[in-house]
């Protein structure tokens, strides 16, 4: 990298909208140089003037060398301060940063992406990686799991996405609300029926979410026979740098700043069963 | 004859090297007395350092008395560690002020003079070692820690006793260096100190001095008092004790070591390797102007691994293991070293005097069956 990790770059925000009542998505373009290419599951350090600065993934897709993506849910002071940008304002961005979704590699086999609710917004870079290049992938699934019928991100282009004939879109909510006609529960019950009518060696799974219902979707999908080197997590700790230096992400021997956020669960399952880690 | 790395000479008192090091336009720092404890400080000649004095290190003790007035450093590792200046405990990062384009971001470089470490130990500069990796993790570097480090000298001295806190004989760190240090000195048993010259910086300064060359029999004596120091040491690390922490993470002794733990965090604080920091965004009242300060942070603190929802490591017990498992098991994942160099400082300065070296103890004696 070619500039100091420590300082921000300034981005604008070209354009600001509200996806759910706590949760905006942003299109940011840099002011200083160029953009930086990502790779699907890096996350950005996001900077709110005077408040401070988090980590967010990047959600948009990584082909559109145009426009940097993020989608923040208001769950504090800087995150609100970040959900909360309108068009023009200016913030600042470090990164990208940590490991990708190996998405690339994994052709020929049928994805599953299986997401619990903002763990959505990681994925959408995989998902649109893979449904631009869908010709080499022998099967494309998408089960998402949120809290109500509310709290669904991005619906419009999931019912695009659901409209194709290519892929498969499966869609839960924890409380049904009036009018849901869809799926109530855990994002495992769609998950298992599809795998039981999937080959489960064939399959790449892709998992974002809290940590309980990742470890419940790995369950589903080691039972299923999905090689447990072909599944993938994203995980989540306090970052305070993205560079190896706070000490804040420690998981065992990795940083999840360096390391991750993305990992292949083998690597990570020892310590992953255990509490408080 | 010009001094050269490796050559070695014969000094009566440290107060010639102390004023060529001055002469040389270099901030001295070095052991002062201040508080009942020996601590790092600016020194503008030998006679501010705390000749005569020694110190008893205990579990949750650390007291200095009068020894040998004679003798100029029979105390060894204090409270603090030359961390405080290499890493500072508060470093600003940068500022940023209101205006076009949003706000403009100026990087914040401190004023660091060139500076020597005067009276570093062994165990201290392992330490200082530790850090280098830390900060220069093959993907990023720290910049201002470089900066420091560069501008750094660093003078030893090599040990003549050991604290009973100390175990950095067991840690291969000590109690005498065989690199890392520009000048290294061996205060001998008969007065007089063995000076050893260990880079062509060092060498300048020596040449300032010329003094006079050491022989075999001053070579002899030097080792054998680094060798009385090593002899001293009761407390050591067991060699497997990186698996032997991978593989115990349930273990009951976690729970006890949890109930006199306060998690007060002073262990972290005077360890020499500990490099966690947190980051403060301040803000002057018109709104116009913002700083980002990096400070020193404590995994034994609950907002360590708060993310949303909640601490991860909500009790003492995640965090002790934490602590433990990172210094002496994990850090070898990171960056292929231990952690901990054996200064026994977490010992000394742990209130209810918690014992790191009686906790890898009690692992080796009673470990858990292997997993699978
Ligand atoms: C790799 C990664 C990717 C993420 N991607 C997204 C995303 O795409 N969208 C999104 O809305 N959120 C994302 N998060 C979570 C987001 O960083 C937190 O929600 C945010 O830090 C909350 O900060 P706050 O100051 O608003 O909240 P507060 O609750 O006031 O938090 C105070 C401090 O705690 C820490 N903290 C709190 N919650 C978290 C958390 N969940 N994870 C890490 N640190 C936390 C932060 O350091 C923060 O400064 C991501 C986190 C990580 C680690
Ligand atoms: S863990 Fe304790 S003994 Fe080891 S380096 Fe740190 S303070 Fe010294
Ligand atoms: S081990 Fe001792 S010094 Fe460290 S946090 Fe616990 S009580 Fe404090
Ligand atoms: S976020 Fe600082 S070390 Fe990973």
């Amino acid at each position: 990298m070619a500039q100091d990790p420590m300082l921000p770059r300034r981005y604008r925000v070209k354009r600001a909208w509200s996806e759910l009542s706590d949760v905006s998505t942003m299109e940011l373009e840099p002011i200083d140089g160029e953009a930086v290419p990502f790779a699907p599951g890096q996350f950005n350090m996001l900077y709110a003037f005077g408040v401070g600065e988090v980590a967010i993934s990047i959600s948009g897709d990584a082909a559109d060398t145009d426009k940097l993506v993020h989608t923040i849910r208001n769950v504090g002071a800087i995150s609100g301060a970040l959900a909360g940008v309108s068009d023009g304002d200016v913030i600042g961005v470090r990164g990208p940063f940590g490991s990708a979704w190996p998405v690339a590699q994994e052709t020929g086999r049928h994805i599953v992406f299986v997401a619990g609710g903002l763990g959505l917004a990681p994925l959408r870079p995989a998902i649109y990686h893979v449904l631009n290049n869908r010709e080499q992938y022998s099967g494309m699934t998408l089960v998402y799991g949120a809290r109500s019928p509310d709290d669904l991100l991005y619906a419009d282009e999931i019912k695009a996405w659901k409209s194709r004939f290519d892929t498969e879109v499966e869609i839960t909510v924890d409380h049904a609300a009036p009018g849901w006609t869809g799926q109530v529960g855990v994002v495992t019950v769609p998950l298992d029926r599809t795998l039981s009518g999937s080959n489960g060696a064939e399959v790449s799974a892709f998992v974002c979410g809290p940590e309980i219902m990742m470890r419940f979707s790995v369950m589903s999908l080691m039972a299923a026979g999905v090689p447990e080197d072909k599944v993938w997590i994203s995980m989540e700790r306090n970052m305070k740098c993205a560079i190896g230096f706070c000490g804040h992400c420690q998981f065992g021997g990795d940083f999840i700043c360096r390391d991750g956020p993305v990992f292949r669960h083998d690597q990570v399952s020892r310590l992953i069963a255990k509490k408080e880690i | 004859m010009p001094a050269s790395t490796g050559s070695s000479f014969i000094l009566d008192d440290p107060a010639p090297l102390v004023e060529a090091l001055l002469a040389d336009g270099w901030r001295v720092i070095g052991p002062k007395l201040g508080d009942g404890a020996i601590v790092y400080d600016e020194i503008e000649s030998a006679s501010d350092m705390p000749r005569g004095l020694t110190d008893e290190q205990e579990g949750g003790r650390y007291r200095l008395r009068e020894g040998d007035p004679n003798r100029w450093f029979d105390y060894v590792v204090g409270p603090q560690s030359w961390k405080k200046y290499l890493f500072p405990a508060r470093q600003k990062l940068w500022s940023a002020e209101k205006g076009d384009n949003g706000f403009a971001i100026e990087p914040h470089e401190d004023d660091f003079p060139k500076t020597a470490l005067f009276g570093a130990r062994a165990c201290e500069i392992a330490a200082i070692e530790v850090q280098d990796r830390v900060f220069d993790n093959g993907d990023f570097t720290d910049s201002g820690y470089k900066r420091r480090r560069e501008a750094t000298l660093i003078v030893a001295v090599q040990c003549a006793r050991s604290a009973a806190t100390c175990f950095c004989a067991s840690m291969n760190t000590g109690p005498s260096a065989d690199s890392g240090f520009d000048i290294a000195l061996t205060e001998l048993d008969d007065g007089g100190f063995f000076v050893e010259c260990g880079s062509d910086r060092g060498a300048a300064i020596l040449d300032r001095i010329g003094p006079a060359e050491a022989g075999t029999a001053e070579l002899e004596a030097a080792n054998a008092v680094t060798l009385k120091a090593a002899g001293m040491q009761t407390r050591s690390m067991p060699d497997n004790i990186p698996a032997l922490l991978r593989e115990n993470l349930d273990h009951p002794r976690w729970a006890e070591v949890a109930e006199r733990c306060l998690s007060c965090a002073n262990c972290t604080m005077a360890c020499p390797t500990c490099f966690c920091s947190d980051v403060e965004d301040v803000n002057d009242l018109s709104g116009d102007h913002a700083e980002r300060w990096r400070v020193w942070d404590s995994c034994f603190t609950l907002d360590f691994s708060y993310i949303h929802g909640g601490s991860v490591r909500r009790s003492t017990l995640s965090r002790y293991r934490q602590w433990m498992t990172h210094k002496l098991s994990s850090w070898h994942d990171q960056f292929d070293t231990s952690g901990c160099v054996g200064c026994g400082r977490c010992i000394a300065w742990c209130p209810v005097g918690i014992d790191i070296t009686e906790e890898a103890a009690a692992f080796a004696a009673e470990p858990l069956a292997q997993e699978g």
